[in-house]
This record gives C-alpha cells, structure tokens and sequence, in this order.
C-alpha cells in the first residue's frame, strides 16, 4: 500500500485552476522531491497532503485514510514556511505543547531529548523570540520530528538555513528514511535535495510534468529536469 | 475527556502567552478605565438616574474591552504560522476552540474583576449584599461574549479588514446576552432581589450560552479548514 | 427560459398588485379607530412575514451548499438575503411611517422595532464580510456559516424581546390569537402576501443572473491575467 495516494486531484481558487489533474503515488520509505518554479502549486498541494486544505475534486489518500482523519494527523508532520513554534513560549514548553497535542507519552521527557537532539539545550528555558534564527529553525525541526512521524512533509525546509542546520536536517532525514519512514519535500534547494531523494516530481503550472525515480544524472546536473521537462 | 484534556492544553498555552506578554490585558483594562471615565462626561454621574443605568453601563464596558481581547485571539495564531501547525496536529478545530474560548473567557474575567471595583466607585454604586449573584451574572454573560467573539475571531482570522469586520459582525450577535445580563444587573444595582419576573433573564443567559457554544463547536471545524 | 420566468412571475405580481391596490384604496373601508393610514398595514405585514421567511430560506441553501458545496447554492443564498434585507427596510419604513401618524413618534423602542433593526445590522454585517472575501468557496462557505448563526439568534432575539412588555400593537389577525379584521378587509392582505412572494421570486431570479454574470467576468479576467 503506497503511503500516499493522489488520484486525479484538482484544486480551484474560484476558477482558477491551481492543481490540474495532479495523480501519483509515492511508497513507503522513499523520498520524494517535489519540483517546479513559484506558482506552480507545490505548496497548494502540499497544503492539501497535509490536511489544511481541500482539494476540489479528487481523492487523496494518506497512510491508507482520509487526509484530515486523527489518526492519519497523528503519524504526520508538516514544516511549512513560518517555523510553527511560539514566540512567547521557551523551547521547551513550545516542543512540550506539541508532543502533549500529539498524544505522547511522557511530553517532558521527549522534549528534553529532542532539545538534546538539536542543540538547544543551553537555552531551552528562553523565549523563542529572542532565538536567533538558526535557533529558530532547529526549533522548528524538532517540532517536525518529535513525534515519530510516518510521512514528513516539508515546504522548502532547506531555504533560510545555514550549514549546520542543513546538515542536522539531512541526518534527520536520513535516519527516517533508514527506518522506513516516508518524505515529500518540496524545494528549489535542488542540490541537497536531490541527495537524499529516491523519487522526483515536476510540477509546472498545475500539472505534473514528471514522475520518476531520481536518477544520477539528475544528481549531476539538477536543472536537468527542467530544461527537459518544465518551461524555458 | 481526552477533548477536554486537548483543549486544555491549548488554553493553558494561550494564557501562558497572555500571561508573558499581557498585551491584551493591558490594552483591555485601559480601554475599560477609559470607557468608564468618557462616560462620566456623557451625564451627571452623581445623580439618582445613573443607578437606573449603571447596569447597562457595566456590561457596554466589558463587551467594548472584551472586543480587544477577541480580534486578538486567533489573530495572534498567524505569527509564525503556528495556526497551520495546530491545525495539521491531532486537535480538532472543536478542541482548539474550546482551548481559546476558555482562554479568553478567563482574561476577559480577570478585566471585568479589575473594573467592577473602578465602576463601584465611580458611580457610588452599592452591591455588597448581591455580589454573589453579580459575579453569577458576570460569569455567564461573559461565557456568551466570549463564544461569539472567538467564533467570530476565527471566521475573520484571514479576512481583510479584519479589526473593522469582528466588532461589526459580534455586536448585534451578542445581543440577547447583553440584555439578559443588562437586565440583571440593572435589578442587582437597584439592591433589589432578583424576583421572579426577572428569572426569564437567566434562563435567557443560561438557554444562549448553551445553543450558541453547541453551535460554535459544530461549526468551527468548517469555518478553519472547510 | 429564465428569462420567461421572470416576466411571468413580474406580470403576474404587477397584475394582482393593480387588482388589489384597487382593492385597498377604493373598496375597503377605513378602519374603525386608525383611519386612512390603516392601509400602511397592507403593505407591512406582507413585507415582514415574507423577508422573516426568506432569511430561513436563505439559510438552508447556505447548508446544501455546505453538504454539496456547488455554488449556485451559495448565489441563490446571497440573493435572497439581498431582496429579504430589501424587504425588512421596507418593513421597517413603513412601521416607522405607522408610527409616527397614530403615536406621533418616528422611532420607538419597542421589541418588534428593535428586533428588526438588529436582524438588519446582522445581515449588514453579512453583506460586509461577503464582500470583504474574494476567493468564492471561502466566501459561500463563512456566508452559509454566518447565516446560520443570524437565522438562529434572530429567533433568540424574537423570543427574548417578547418577554419584553410592548408599546407595538398586538396580534391582529385571528390565526394569531388577536382580534380579527372585520371580514372582506382580510382578504387583500394576503393577496398582498402572494404579490410580495411573486415579486421577491421574480427579484431573486434577476440578482441569481446578475451573479452569473459577474462571476464569468472574473473568471474571464483571472484567465486573462493568469495566462
């Protein structure tokens, strides 16, 4: 069973149709880029995977159930463009807040680990906003990762990030990926992404213009893709 | 009970918050002082007349001030998009609700407790005996204020106009809540007990505040994410 | 087709309203203690019994928008909230006029009045958040929300002024438990009724296209600008 299934998905703003006829599937435990210029309908889909939107017409499936079901929010992360965490809240309590809404066990012992994790320990009790914003970003990281998800999604997660943080990230990924979870990320950061993917996707204009296994050529030489594929 | 645990935790982060930074509080508690003085001005605050409206005085106050506390309420979601991080999470948009409500149910008390005492002297009003039932009818007024205007909040989180729309849209919804605890007041003020013929307030406060947070929390869901 | 409709439901409107405005101003008598201005009542009642009915109206397509999310649903809603508020001014006007030649007072603040005049400022709002939402399925689905919240605390609204002792005359017709009209005066009130019904129909079909219409130029424009 693919973790997740999209199967003839449109998406209108009133008649303006940003997602065409958007099919495909992605396995468990691969990594999926997900390409294409600004506009295309990246984020718009990637808002539906995650369950904040609704497609118009179309039928998505994630892990096997309905996008906005409980249990199907349980197992999923979302790390879109703004951090997700609370400016008026430590580090601590933010990552306490989120494992206690996702139904954790012991919500202070998985937020001291995952505080460890980034290293943000030595400040787990400031404000976040008085984080610089690299702190910012592991915050947002650990949030991502804390509850075990089965499927990660990730809005341009590299963007904003310096070198350390990218490098924390791919280790993260990796280790989800070696234990068989699944990611979608959508990214114009086409080198560290194409690292770690197993899967492509072009999105141009709505419609998926490609779908395929990412190949060493495609590591090679990133723009590949869209000189073949996408728009001049 | 799970719900109400959920919802618990959203409360407890957005009083935390509150708590921290207090700019609703303050901004609420000046505007109440500042209401309660303009309208000293508006009429003879030492007369006789005024003990006949002290009671819808009262409660203009706490709707005006409670207003500022509600546009905030989802609004402050938007920073960093953490509405979208709730709203990808297990809680459902009923809990969340519930949570915010909560929440600013009990900032918009803790303003009406601070201006109760300012109003009392400002106006000579005497209320000693009563002050039970008071605090009753500030209760449940306050429950139906606050589940309109956070429902209200999180229908305009992302509309343009947004501080012009709520008080706009909330005001006129209020309404049977306002003259139920108007009423009320106004018998409380006078030193008289709450008689029979008043009785049909209550249940007035009481029947609003149960249709209107059982409809909130069925609608909510649809107005967050369709 | 819907353009036959329309005249047809006009024609038929117009033609009754003739007959009855005959009806009213030469044939019946003035009333026992108001006089002339009785006839105000005509043209009142009708006005407040029918947008009362199209406000629940309106908000029942809101929910099959909600249940289907076509929207038509929602267009038909926005419409019929539009010629309903149309017709609570109408109401509300000629109460005023009532009242101001028996009680001398162009406003008095008594439950009926009142009730109408919040029910307007809550569809006011209606028509202000509608236009402050551009994206139509956001717009359909806060506007069925909306109108269900109005349509609700309208009736809390009613009920809770009633308790309210009132200066608004009382029940007139019998079906409501009041005096009853002198017979032959009853009869052109609801011939007025079934006017008012056909014309707001006629009314709600002509915004519904009007709505069309401007959704297609948007629609147009937004391929324009996208493409």
């Amino acid at each position: 069973m693919p973790a997740v299934a999209i199967q003839g998905v449109w998406k209108y703003f009133g008649d303006y149709p940003a997602l065409r006829d958007i099919s495909f599937d992605v396995e468990p435990g691969s990594c999926l880029a997900l390409l294409g210029r600004n506009g295309a309908g990246k984020t718009t889909l990637l808002r539906i995977l995650a369950g904040l939107s609704r497609s118009s017409r179309g039928q998505i499936t994630i892990l096997g159930q309905d996008a906005r079901a409980e249990a199907t929010r349980r197992a999923v992360s979302v790390l879109g463009h703004g951090i997700g965490v609370y400016d008026e809240l430590s580090a601590f309590e933010n990552l306490q807040l989120f494992a206690r809404l996702y139904g954790l066990t012991d919500p202070a012992k998985v937020a001291n680990e995952w505080l460890e994790r980034t290293n943000l320990n030595r400040v787990r009790d400031g404000l976040v906003r008085e984080f610089s914003r690299g702190m910012r970003q592991r915050l947002a990281v650990a949030r991502t990762f804390l509850h075990n998800p089965s499927l990660l999604l990730l809005d341009e997660p590299f963007t904003a990030l310096d070198d350390r943080a990218i490098k924390m990230l791919q280790d993260l990924l990796r280790a989800a990926l070696a234990d068989g979870r699944t990611v979608i990320m959508s990214t114009h950061q086409l080198r560290e992404a194409l690292q770690l993917a197993t899967d492509v996707a072009l999105v141009n204009r709505g419609r998926l213009a490609f779908r395929g296994k990412r190949t060493p050529e495609m590591l090679e030489d990133p723009t590949w893709l869209y000189r073949h594929y996408g728009e001049a | 009970m799970k719900f109400l645990r959920q919802a618990w935790a959203v409360a407890a982060k957005d009083l935390r918050s509150e708590i921290r930074s207090k700019e609703s509080i303050n901004a609420s508690v000046a505007f109440a002082l500042v209401i309660l003085l303009l309208f000293s001005f508006a009429f003879d605050p030492t007369s006789d007349q005024v003990r006949e409206i002290a009671g819808g005085l009262l409660w203009l106050v706490f709707a005006f001030a409670g207003t500022l506390i509600l546009n905030r309420s989802f609004a402050r979601e938007l920073v960093n998009d953490c509405l979208d991080a709730l709203l990808a999470s297990p809680v459902s948009g009923a809990q969340l609700f519930l949570g915010k409500t909560i929440a600013n149910f009990v900032i918009l008390m803790a303003v009406e407790t601070l201006a109760l005492p300012v109003f009392t002297v400002f106006y000579n009003v005497h209320w000693t005996q009563s002050i039970g039932l008071v605090f009753v009818v500030m209760l449940l007024g306050t429950w139906g204020l606050t589940v309109i205007g956070t429902l209200f909040s999180a229908m305009t989180v992302n509309l343009r106009l947004r501080e012009l729309m709520l008080p706009m849209l909330v005001y006129p919804m209020m309404i049977p809540a306002l003259m139920g605890a108007i009423q009320l007041s106004s018998v409380l003020v006078a030193g008289e007990p709450v008689g029979a013929e008043n009785q049909i307030w209550f249940r007035l406060l009481v029947a609003f505040d149960v249709i209107f947070s059982l409809l909130a929390l069925a609608l909510v869901e649809t107005v967050l994410v369709g | 087709m819907r353009t036959k409709i329309i005249v047809l439901l006009s024609v038929l409107a117009g033609a009754l309203l003739a007959w009855n405005l005959h009806t009213i101003f030469l044939r019946v008598p003035d009333e026992a203690s108001q006089g002339a201005v009785f006839r105000v009542f005509y043209f009142h009642f009708p006005a407040a019994v029918t947008s009362f009915t199209l406000f629940f109206i309106a908000m029942f397509s809101g929910l099959v928008y909600l249940r289907n999310r076509d929207l038509r649903y929602d267009s038909a809603a926005a419409a019929i909230n539009e010629v309903a508020f149309t017709f609570a001014l109408i109401t509300l006007i000629t109460g005023m006029i009532w009242g101001r030649i028996i009680w001398g007072i162009w406003w008095a603040w008594d439950p009926r009045i009142t009730s109408y005049f919040i029910c307007l400022l809550m569809y006011f709002g209606y028509f202000m958040m509608r236009r402050a939402i551009d994206e139509p399925h956001r717009r359909a689905r806060l506007s069925a929300v909306l109108s269900i919240l109005a349509s609700v605390d309208i009736v809390i609204v009613w009920k809770s002024i009633e308790w309210f002792r009132t200066q608004h005359p009382g029940p007139v017709l019998e079906i409501r438990g009041g005096g009853g009209m002198a017979p032959g005066m009853e009869a052109p009130l609801f011939w007025n009724v079934l006017v008012f019904l056909l014309l707001e129909a006629a009314l709600v079909l002509v915004r519904m296209r009007q709505q069309l219409i401007q959704s297609e130029i948007e629609s147009l424009r937004r391929y324009a600008h996208a493409f």
